[in-house]
């Protein structure tokens, strides 16, 4: 997994490319967290380049947009989700909590 | 279940029964995926198919790794894999504590953002994603979990 944060003058973009399971699901929530503990509140999440997400994932997503949604200080989004990623989503009711873009000028644009 | 024969069992046995050993640690759930894609490819399923089958893998790995064998270190996790026909089977035995599927509670996956619970997540997708989830616990020989997906 690896994990790059632009930060734009609205929002902070983090791409997170490869694999997210139980393993790797801390340092993904590590890189959330940096962006949250600075005060930034609006976080898109670009999957384009990302293969595979299991609950740990969902997980360290749900507490981020918790977090992120409090006090109406932000959103957490999710930008180009890959369709078994999309799926398993779904599966878990996961996709009604975060809205998704196709592409990340449109999230970045969103904030 | 269709009968078998005695000689493709022992053929299917030899040829398509990855029998592993891994250790219980989140580090090795790629390699877990990795084997159940192998064999799962081998066997004629779809990649949407195969996708699936390794998050069940993942979860119920993690779940035996995080729950069953809290607190342990030096655990081994014994993973069969197999294909019969149109359907896969997928056991994972731990000697860890035993896991009561019943006790755990049912996600509600229509809840709030607030009321959003994580918990039982994994095994809800499993129930979900595969055709059957089985649990045995047994004293002497630990916790078996036994779970089954047929094509299409």
């Amino acid at each position: 997994m690896e994990i790059t944060t632009q930060e734009y003058k609205h929002c902070d973009l983090i791409k997170v490319k490869g694999r997210i399971d139980s393993a790797t699901a801390p340092e993904f929530s590590k890189a959330l967290e940096k962006a949250t503990e600075a005060g930034h509140f609006k976080i898109a999440v670009d999957m384009s380049e990302l293969e595979y997400m299991s609950s740990a994932g969902f997980r360290a997503l749900l507490a981020t947009q918790r977090n992120c949604k409090r006090y109406n200080r932000g959103e957490l989004v999710l930008v180009t989700v890959p369709d078994r990623i999309r799926e398993a989503l779904e599966l878990a009711g996961f996709t009604e909590l975060f809205k998704t873009f196709d592409d990340s000028i449109a999230a970045v644009g969103s904030f | 279940m269709p009968p078998l024969h005695t000689y493709s069992v022992e053929a299917a046995s030899i040829f398509l029964m990855p029998n592993k050993t891994f250790p219980a640690q989140f580090e090795f759930l790629d390699e877990i995926r990795e084997l159940v894609a192998q064999v799962a490819r081998e066997g004629g399923f779809t990649e949407k198919e195969i996708y699936s089958l390794q998050l069940a893998a993942d979860e119920a790995a993690s779940n035996i790794i995080e729950h069953a064998y809290e607190g342990v270190s030096n655990a081994d996790l014994y993973i069969t894999c197999d294909v019969h026909g149109n359907a896969i089977t997928i056991t994972m035995r731990d000697t860890g504590k035993a896991f009561d599927p019943s006790k755990v509670k049912q996600p509600n996956i229509k809840a709030d953002l607030s009321d959003r619970q994580i918990g039982g997540l994994g095994v809800y997708l499993m129930r979900k994603l595969m055709d059957e989830v089985r649990y045995e616990s047994n004293s002497r020989t630990g916790n078996l979990l036994t779970m089954v997906k047929r094509k299409g």
